[in-house]
């Protein structure tokens, strides 16, 4: 018989284990996947994980998967820990892009140094804006964050297509809908020459840091997971919840529309109707992943980068549908939410009666 | 394999109803239950007497069902028997009132009690039964209310009425008076010696020494999960019982000599509140002064409003009371958070340990910062100051004796009686003018509490106001200069604690109000506005 036995305290090495336990089980559990869609296993695996980044080009193309999703989920990361479930991410990505981007172009000939940070401002903004409703209704009508931020996703997306199918749609672009491509004052430098790697990476490592010095050494960051542990007990030294709902979804949510404007502004270069693969919600599995600490995120962010890389490669070598990636996605929540009982608890093999006698 | 207690019962030739014999079980880093024995003769009602930790709650977990043995067996009625669950043990005649209720928030009192009944065929009898308990043994309860909405001690009837209605062989009840009046406490014994007088066996557990004094014929003492000795405790004082549960001489708190109180530092005038809850307490017009070192117990059977008396005085409720009608030092701070009252050097500390005074999943040292951060600078421009801080609860550790590993532990790890000594001192630490401290030592072994009563004592020679929310008379009695006693969200008038008896203040907590003070029928449940200007 298998028991589970509650820890006197949490276990230390099962927080850091129980990430790598969780990828290893999804390696397995992804290997006989595809066994029975008639691939070899280790091949697949081995197209999966390992030759997307066997070369210099591979891991810069990690680095720039990794951006939006370690910028995002470090967000989204101090609202959990409060217990405040933004899962609009996607939404509040796409409201910065747009804010950005709009700016970007209405500016399309401009080639003055102060267009970016500009461009900053406004896709930090537009993400806030988005992330400040579902704080509102939360605050004043006790409405669920986590449906008003998932539903105003869809309105943020389609409202991007109206644009560029509309209004912003490049009048010299042959009816394509996408809008004009942004002015160079408008792109993001490129840090490291020969691939797609740009400022927006650098910032995502500076985010890491700051998140951490909030999240460890900060009085704010003490009050959110204190908010998050024991709300009583928040309330009872003064620190007021519907402060911290405010305060994580406006920065969630600004820090979610930078990593919108940073991909427009950087590997797209324009607006299109789809400018992420999903990095919103990924960010939710990579905030996880990473413990809901900022370090771990950035881990957390190259594994679910690879992800996508993999998941591409897959299409191309072995002729697999592009749906591959959200499964293991999909299975690495999975295992790592069922390996978290493990921080609590530990297993206990045999019998209490064979217990007893070791006892 | 027999101990003391075992050997001195085994007189006896008839079968008892219950004997344990050598009964061990083991925890993850610690041994509970070491070869534990002792038996309970039917008729009998049986003192277990240790203090917190000492293996008594354990124990009785294994004679409900509710754990099982590493080792040793349970003799019912002469028959060894094993206990798979607490089914069968209610299937055998165990009983059992819980210290720690375990009841469905969601559900009804009737549903509660239907839950841990093991056949129940018609919900209309099984009520017309709960109603005739309660008529029978003073137990007033709604069957139709919701658990969520009642207060620890209405909670502790339904524990107390589900167990009597299974006419159980062997009744265990696990502090059960300490959410009772005096009065209510005597109606139990009398309950329980008519009990007993039918041929039910009755263990009971209790701090209560004179209570186990009162009632109970033989007595186990339990020390470190070990028997330590057996005794009747007709015999002995309660000192001396108290002496052998913590295995050392008992030193009574020291008021020091007459203290003379100072300016008034805690003001509570006219303060009436409505509670946020759907079946919370109304605060009505309460009026209380306390003066720069003294000690003033507010008495009363929980769920008087005495918690929404210390939200009301420790700001966590955002309410709409006047200004003025809580004073700190004179500063009028009704209308201020917690964090403001704190400032103006107001300490509180909240009846419930886990979650509520201290985060149990943070570490000691974040729990010392989480009250203290403002009033000891463990901050510095927004950050964490973590040498401070970590020294800080270092202090608290050394200074009031906190058995832990280290500041690092976390809060939840604590026994209860070290965790509210790490609470109560991160508190006193921060040398407050105003102490609002509620059940200080409840639920905490008796070396703690006395530790903790000295503290308080300590702090209020210093000058400081404490305001004692207890439902500990003995407490009370130990420490307080006077006394104001709460029932259905209105206060009596402060008693200084020399002229006042028991008795007294049994009546005051049952409701009736003393003719000068009120004249207006306790049954009463009308709004706050009808009252104001009457008492």
């Amino acid at each position: 018989m298998v028991r589970l036995e509650p820890r006197r305290q949490h276990s230390q090495a099962m927080v850091y284990l129980s990430p790598v336990l969780a990828i290893f089980m999804t390696l397995v559990v992804g290997g006989i996947i595809f066994a029975f869609m008639g691939k070899n296993p280790f091949d697949a695996l081995y197209t999966f994980f390992i030759l997307p980044i066997n070369n210099s080009y591979g891991i810069s193309e990690l680095f720039v998967k990794a951006t939006p999703l370690v910028i995002i989920a470090v967000g989204l990361s101090l609202g959990f820990r409060a217990n405040v479930w933004n899962i609009g991410a996607e939404g509040q990505l796409t409201m910065g892009a747009i804010f950005g981007g709009g700016l970007a172009l209405y500016f399309h000939d401009s080639e003055s140094a102060f267009l970016l940070p500009a461009m900053f401002v406004l896709g930090a903004i537009g993400g806030a804006f988005w992330a400040a409703i579902p704080a509102l209704l939360r605050t004043k009508f006790n409405a669920n964050e986590i449906l008003t931020s998932l539903m105003l996703t869809y309105v943020a997306t389609l409202f991007l297509s109206f644009l560029v199918h509309g209004p912003w749609r490049n009048p010299e672009g042959f009816n394509f809908p996408e809008s004009r491509p942004f002015p160079d004052a408008g792109l993001l430098p490129i840090i490291y020459d020969g691939t797609r790697v740009h400022l927006g990476t650098a910032v995502a490592v500076f985010v890491v840091i700051a998140g951490w010095l909030l999240l460890s050494k900060s009085v704010i960051g003490f009050q959110l997971r204190v908010v998050g542990k024991a709300p009583q007990a928040a309330r009872h030294v003064g620190f007021r919840q519907k402060r911290m709902v405010w305060f994580t979804l406006l920065l969630g949510g600004a820090l979610a529309g930078l990593a919108g404007l940073f991909e427009v502004a950087g590997p797209i270069g324009q607006l299109q109707p789809s400018i992420s693969p999903g990095y919103g919600f990924t960010a939710i599995i990579v905030a996880f992943l990473g413990r809901l600490h900022p370090v771990g995120i950035l881990f957390g962010g190259l594994i679910m980068a690879l992800t996508y890389l993999g998941g591409e490669l897959a299409q191309i070598t072995l002729g697999l549908p592009n749906a591959v990636t959200g499964l293991f996605q999909g299975i690495l929540l999975f295992f790592l939410l069922a390996c978290d009982v493990l921080t609590k608890y530990r297993i206990r093999f045999g019998s209490t009666a064979a217990k007893g006698r070791t006892a | 394999m027999t101990g003391d207690a075992g050997a001195e019962a085994m007189k006896g030739n008839a079968p008892a109803q219950l004997e344990v014999r050598g009964v061990t079980k083991a925890f993850p880093g610690c041994l509970a239950n070491d070869d534990i024995s002792f038996r309970i003769e039917p008729g009998e009602i049986h003192a277990l007497l240790g203090e917190n930790g000492a293996g008594k709650s354990t124990l009785v977990k294994i004679i409900y069902g509710v754990l099982q043995a590493d080792q040793g067996d349970l003799i019912w009625e002469g028959k060894p028997v094993t206990i798979h669950s607490p089914h069968d043990a209610r299937e055998m005649g165990v009983g059992l009132v819980f210290q720690h209720f375990s009841l469905f928030e969601t559900m009804t009192v009737l549903e509660n009690i239907a839950l841990a009944m093991n056949d129940v065929r018609d919900m209309a009898v099984l009520r017309q039964k709960v109603i005739e308990v309660e008529k029978t043994y003073g137990l007033p309860l709604d069957p139709d209310r919701h658990v969520y909405t009642l207060s620890v001690g209405e909670r502790q009837r339904i524990e107390i009425v589900r167990c009597l209605l299974q006419n159980p062989k062997l009744l265990i009840l696990d502090e059960p008076t300490s959410v009772l009046t005096p009065q209510e406490v005597e109606k139990l014994f009398e309950t329980l010696r008519r009990l007993a007088d039918e041929g039910c066996a009755i263990l009971y557990i209790s701090h209560k020494l004179h209570e186990v004094k009162a009632l109970c014929q033989r007595a186990t003492v339990l020390r470190g999960g070990k028997v330590v000795g057996g005794c009747d405790p007709r015999e002995e004082t309660a000192k001396s019982m108290a002496e052998m549960m913590i295995g050392q001489k008992l030193v009574a708190p020291d008021r020091g000599k007459q203290r003379e109180f100072g300016d008034v530092r805690l003001d509570v005038t006219d303060l009436s509140l409505i509670s946020d809850e759907q079946f919370g307490t109304h605060l009505k017009n309460i009026n209380l002064q306390v003066r720069g070192g003294e000690i003033m117990g507010v008495a009363g059977v929980a769920g008087n409003g005495q918690n929404e008396l210390f939200q009301a005085l420790a700001g966590e409720t955002e309410h709409e009371a006047a200004p003025d009608s809580i004073k700190i030092d004179g500063k009028s701070v009704a209308h201020f958070g917690p964090r403001r009252r704190r400032r103006l050097g107001a300490a509180f500390v909240p009846e419930e340990r886990n979650g509520h005074g201290a985060v149990p999943d943070m570490s000691l040292s974040e729990n010392g910062f989480l009250t203290a951060f403002r009033r000891m600078a463990l901050a510095a421009r927004g950050l964490i100051r973590e040498v401070p801080t970590r020294s800080f609860a270092d202090n608290i550790i050394k200074t009031f004796d906190v058995r832990t590993t280290g500041s690092g532990a976390e809060a939840g790890s604590l026994s209860g009686g070290n965790l509210q000594k790490f609470i109560v001192g991160r508190e006193i630490l921060q040398d407050p003018g105003v102490l609002v401290i509620s059940q200080p030592t409840w639920g905490v072994d008796a070396g703690a509490a006395s530790a903790i009563h000295q503290a308080l004592l300590d702090l209020a020679a210093k000058g400081t106001a404490v305001l004692v929310i207890s439902q500990d008379l003995d407490e009370i009695f130990a420490i307080c200069d006077s006394v104001v006693v709460m029932s259905e969200g209105k206060m009596s008038k402060p008693r200084p604690m020399a002229d006042v008896s028991i008795e007294e203040i049994g009546l005051l907590m049952g409701g009736l109000h003393d003719l000068e003070a009120d004249a207006t029928p306790a049954n009463d449940t009308a709004e706050v506005g009808g009252r104001v200007g009457q008492a």
